[in-house]
């Protein structure tokens, strides 16, 4: 089967904003703060918003609906992921954000997480 | 640009889920890694976009000035929430080794990993299984099968593709809910026995 819509075709990169602009020149970040499954959602007491970057206020916006995933902000907003994540970094380092991480590394093979996902599998489609 | 989605209810996860787990569908272009996504995962399946800079690969450029190509690599991915406090999502994975600085990032805290193959063209399927070996990635082989084609007995696929006698092969229809989820559940059931 052909499935004319994968999306691996390699496009030249010619967004409106170059990258370095929204992110106001820092460079992409290389730590594990936020990884593309980590869970992100508005924080109770956040402060004002009125200072902050248009894309960072979208961003706020899009996240105070509830809990989504960093890949799942980077889909909805079509920013690449490497800016999504500086701007999310910046946002839960500014106090309006607040993120659930996903699973610790040594925590991966863990018996429990396997179980819950085969039981949620067979339970939904068995 | 509209940020906020218009339908809020599905977009948001429950506020319940506590815990995020990943695992990979991998394959080369076209094996109906967007299909398997689109038939499983309970939102509309979304789309991320990765700038990569590469090196320039030719050695006679000396200027360092046109020696870098700047490309946007294109992932799909879609969710499902399993459980009151678990949410699993599924990573399309392109496969080809001039996207190793994705891979970086997208099999970092993976579970494991759905090796889609189309039996007419196993050959394909060689690089996206360099990689996920390179990964250390545990994966389960799904032959992705139509009705309407001759059938390649498994062993002459496990052969094709020189795999370890303890690696899962099943075949599955990208199309087909059930089916998909049965290559899934393999994978998770080989995960576990990994463990024992």
């Amino acid at each position: 089967m052909t499935t004319p819509d994968e999306p691996e075709q390699e496009q030249p990169a010619t967004p409106l904003v170059p990258a370095y602009v929204i992110t106001n020149g820092r460079s992409l970040l290389d730590d594990d703060t936020l990884s593309l499954i980590t869970l992100v959602t508005t924080a109770q007491d956040a402060p004002a918003v009125q200072h902050l970057d248009p894309e960072k206020r979208r961003l706020l916006e899009l996240c105070s609906g509830g809990h989504l995933s960093v890949a799942e902000i980077a889909g909805h907003t079509q920013f690449p992921v490497g800016v999504v994540k500086i701007l999310l970094s910046d946002l839960t380092q500014g106090g309006y954000l607040v993120t659930r991480a996903p699973i610790p590394a040594a925590k991966l093979v863990d018996r429990n997480i396997l179980e819950q996902v085969l039981h949620g599998l067979q339970a939904r489609f068995g | 640009m509209a940020f906020k989605p218009d339908s809020d209810e599905s977009v948001y996860l429950r506020e319940s889920v506590q815990t995020a787990a990943k695992i990979l569908v991998v394959g080369h272009f076209a094996v109906g890694k967007t299909t398997f996504i689109g038939t499983m995962s309970e939102i509309p399946p979304l789309r991320t976009e990765e700038v990569m800079t590469r090196a320039g690969e030719g050695i006679d450029d000396l200027k360092g000035t046109t020696g870098k190509t700047t490309t946007t690599v294109a992932m799909d991915f879609g969710r499902l929430t399993l459980s009151e406090e678990l949410v699993l999502y599924l990573f399309g994975t392109p496969g080809q080794q001039r996207f190793v600085q994705v891979w970086e990032d997208i099999s970092r805290g993976a579970l494991g990993a759905l090796v889609l193959v189309d039996p007419e063209r196993l050959d394909e399927s060689f690089p996206v299984m360099d990689l996920v070996e390179h990964y250390g990635i545990p994966y389960t082989i799904a032959v992705n099968r139509f009705g309407d084609r001759p059938d390649h007995a498994d062993e002459e696929i496990r052969e094709a593709l020189d795999l370890l006698p303890e690696t899962p092969l099943v075949s599955c229809d990208a199309r087909d809910q059930r089916s998909s989820a049965n290559a899934l559940i393999t994978l998770v059931r080989y995960l576990q026995s990994r463990l024992n």
